[in-house]
């Protein structure tokens, strides 16, 4: 006999449906097979399924009276609390009940509450700015703890939100992760001190970064397309921001350093307002203030200096450039 | 009458809700409502200019790199810059990799499942959309995010990722593409090609790009009417009726689309009238976005996006959206594929129009013939490029001035309009496709396209969501995050 299916619905509030969209880019020839091969079965996603209106709505309140079993509860988009207090910003269409008493309801039935992208798991973009709608994540404010459930919420399992935070999220995040709950394999030691699944948490962008011999010695863009390391005077961030983006890449082969623009640390609290423009790095007296976190930074000042002056020319020039204008030689080495 | 609330709407993007107002088994009227606001042009104020080019894709997961491209170009023009040849091309491959997989997935995801509802089991067809269109299990809706997947990679390439790239610049594009990696791209072309002469079409897409009038596009489905996904579609234009469904304002609007090096657009702006059967040049100018109707402040009465003022008024009476009500010249437009290949003169779209008028079936066939239409130039872009000459211009300070960005996503005409003040963002203001299509009522009453479109649907006995009513909603492909962003 066979496990029962684990059942997920997916709603969508204050986001842009992004992480559903980049859900369907997961490398797979077979999407909904490889969801059904791992026993997971999408009680209702916006994007997939046929039922609307009056058919959801029926769904909805399934769960919310124990009718039908909720083994993950996907939010995507942050939680708008406003006007006030009241969640006007979003009232579910056809219901009359703002989003985000829909979700308190389905969160106290649900096994798992998964956090589908930064939005629903500290807020994101959408609290940019003034944050007019006060909008805020599941469990999270930017990194306080908090949000719509507060912090003491556990769901049925015992495991606060699993936030799989990205700005979108990679879909690969998404899919193992509910492939690890489908499988009761993710437990509250496999989730980092932010609620992220430490599999891609653990991990640096800067981590298989292709630009990494410009970083070795220093040599940095200047404009955009230059070849150079980012992170003297692009604004990246690579070194300090918690995924695998260069290690699992996005939509086949790419990343965003790889992409040619700036790491802006989508996957961390509060990306949304650096304090600076998200393509200039901030410095003082010349030196970059986000250095990497488990380095010193007298060491990094005395090594970076160091390796700027023995920075091969072709590195030199090649980083300035939008294409390779001094190529490696072609001599033998004689390597042993 | 009786009242019907339909909603919440899914295969849309984001959250919608139709109100109907139904009399002897048809809609006599119809309120559109957006029910989500974020206030993408409130957080945009203060920023510096540059910076819209991280915020404004995140307006949208479905078409980002449409809203970057509209800000490029509102930040290009704001800064008086231009990108070189090859950034040109590489952006206009990047809008035409999004805007087609947006076409597919509306095609396959979206629009087709409606077909497999019960309401339709005695049509000869039933089983066949069942096979290939159900939600999850159909073998066309498999085999189209298997190509959707393998498409989006030309984005990794380009784009680093795709959605909410960064490397979409006022000066152009800031990745590059080598000569080798070039000639991958086009590979990927021809594959999805592939896939939609193959699946979709069963015949060559110059086949049916050459499709120049109503009759030969039934003359060649007669040779085998369900051979092909789009044919089988075109079978069910016949029986449900989907010609005569839906008609819209009869006013279309297209800013011009892929604009080239030299000048100029792949596909032509201008104004169609279905009044006269004939195109009229654009001028933005002539917009206003008026918010009688909207949970937001209108009381500077309608105003052009670069005086434009966003701002909640939650307990306005009368009210009944996030949207506001866009008119050019006072009246109400529909944009879309449809609004673009009249504009463009394609003979096929220009005939069925003017036989049927804006329609459930002018509306998705516009849309199929793009998918044909944009592959081959697609191919003639990458051909184009210039592997070791610049990709982009480093980008001005954009201290001071207006900036404006028109662009066309796949759901019609988008743009961004910029004022920059101190080098600050003092004014941010966006008028997507389906803020036009789903429009609610102005000061004078006058219903938007999707309200227009609906009067007049059947609602059969104890439909509590009306199919009519959800094809011609989903024929506009509304995307309800940008619509009110």
């Amino acid at each position: 006999m066979t496990n029962p299916a684990f059942n997920v619905l997916w709603l969508q509030s204050g986001g842009c449906g992004g992480c559903s969209m980049s859900l369907l880019c997961a490398d797979t020839t077979d999407f909904h097979g490889h969801l059904r091969d791992a026993g997971i079965h999408l009680l209702w996603h916006p994007s997939l399924s046929l039922e609307s209106g009056h058919e959801l709505i029926g769904l909805l309140e399934q769960i919310v009276s124990g009718q039908v079993r909720l083994d993950a509860l996907c939010i995507e988009g942050s939680l708008l609390r406003g006007p006030h207090g009241s969640g006007r910003f979003h009232v579910l269409a056809g219901t009359g009940i703002p989003m985000i008493h829909w979700v308190r309801q389905l969160a106290a039935q649900a096994r798992h509450v998964v956090a589908v992208g930064s939005c629903a798991a500290w807020g994101g973009v959408t609290a940019g700015g003034s944050n007019p709608t006060d909008a805020c994540g599941l469990q999270y404010e930017d990194d306080r703890p908090g949000g719509l459930l507060g912090s003491e919420f556990r769901s049925a399992s015992g495991l606060p939100v699993i936030n799989i935070a990205g700005c979108p999220t990679h879909p690969g995040w998404v899919i193992d992760s509910l492939m690890a709950l489908a499988s009761e394999t993710l437990g509250d030691a496999d989730l980092d001190t932010l609620g992220r699944p430490r599999f891609y948490a653990d991990q640096l962008v800067h981590h298989g970064c292709t630009r990494n011999e410009y970083y070795e010695y220093k040599a940095s863009a200047e404009k955009p397309s230059d070849l150079g390391c980012m992170m003297e005077h692009r604004g990246c961030k690579g070194t300090q921001v918690h995924a695998d983006c260069n290690t699992r890449l996005w939509n086949g082969e790419g990343s965003c350093t790889r992409g040619g623009y700036a790491c802006i640390a989508c996957t961390e609290p509060g990306f949304q307002e650096p304090g600076h423009p998200f393509h200039e790095t901030p410095k003082f007296a010349g030196i970059p203030i986000g250095l990497p976190t488990d380095m010193p930074k007298a060491w990094f000042v005395a090594l970076a200096s160091l390796s700027k002056s023995a920075t091969p020319r072709r590195v030199k020039l090649n980083a300035v450039a939008d294409h390779l204008v001094v190529a490696p030689l072609a001599r033998k080495t004689r390597l042993k | 009458m009786t009242r019907l609330l339909v909603g919440p709407f899914n295969r849309v993007e984001g959250d919608l809700e139709v109100t109907l107002d139904i009399d002897d088994g048809r809609v006599t009227s119809a309120r559109v409502n957006a029910p989500m606001y974020r206030g993408f042009e409130q957080i945009l104020q203060g920023k510096n200019p540059h910076d819209a080019l991280v915020y404004v894709p995140r307006i949208c997961g479905i078409c980002s790199v449409s809203q970057s491209v509209a800000c490029a170009r509102a930040l290009a023009s704001l800064g008086g810059i231009a990108p070189p040849p090859n950034g040109q091309h590489v952006t206009n491959v990047m809008l035409a990799t999004e805007n087609l997989a947006d076409h597919l997935t509306h095609f396959y995801l979206f629009f087709m499942p409606d077909f497999t509802r019960p309401v339709y089991a005695r049509q000869p067809w039933h089983a066949e959309a069942l096979r290939r269109f159900a939600p999850q299990t159909g073998e066309q809706t498999r085999a189209a995010i298997a190509a959707r997947q393998r498409w989006f990679t030309l984005l990794g390439t380009l784009a680093g990722k795709w959605p909410h790239t960064q490397s979409v610049e006022a000066g152009g594009s800031t990745r590059p593409v080598e000569a080798a990696e070039r000639i991958r791209l086009l590979a990927k072309v021809r594959e999805f090609r592939s896939f939609l002469e193959r699946e979709l079409f069963a015949a060559p897409l110059e086949l049916i790009t050459g499709l120049d009038s109503e009759q030969a596009l039934w003359d060649w489905h007669a040779q085998d009417p369900w051979r092909g996904d789009f044919r089988l579609f075109l079978s069910m234009v016949q029986s449900a009726g989907l010609a005569s469904l839906g008609s819209g304002p009869g006013r279309y609007l297209s800013y011009g689309a892929y604009p080239q090096p030299g000048g100029g657009f792949e596909f032509g702006s201008g104004v169609w009238l279905a009044s006269t059967g004939s195109l009229m040049p654009l001028d933005v100018s002539g917009i206003r976005e008026d918010a009688t109707h909207a949970w937001l402040s209108d009381a500077a009465g309608p105003r052009h996006p670069v005086e434009g003022i966003t701002l909640p008024d939650i307990d306005k009476p009368d009210a009944y959206t996030w949207n506001k009500a866009p008119r050019l010249a006072g009246q109400v437009i529909e944009t879309g594929a449809i609004a673009r290949q009249l504009a463009a003169a394609h003979p096929l779209v220009l005939d069925a129009v003017r036989r049927h008028g804006g329609t459930v079936f002018t509306r998705v066939l516009a849309r199929v013939l793009e998918l044909a239409r944009v592959v081959p130039m697609m191919e003639n872009w990458l051909r184009q490029l210039q592997p070791n000459a610049p990709y982009c211009v480093p980008s001005p300070a954009f201290t001071e001035g207006v900036g404006v960005g028109l662009s066309e996503a796949a759901r019609g005409s988008l743009g961004h309009w910029v004022v920059a003040s101190r080098g600050r963002i003092a004014n941010y203001q966006i008028v997507a496709p389906t803020t036009w299509n789903f429009s609610p009522r102005d000061k004078a009453g006058t219903a938007g396209a999707l309200e227009q479109a609906l009067e007049g649907a059947l609602v059969q006995p104890g439909e509590a969501t009306p199919v009519s009513v959800q094809h011609i909603v989903r024929s506009f492909d509304p995307c309800m995050v940008c619509t009110v962003h």
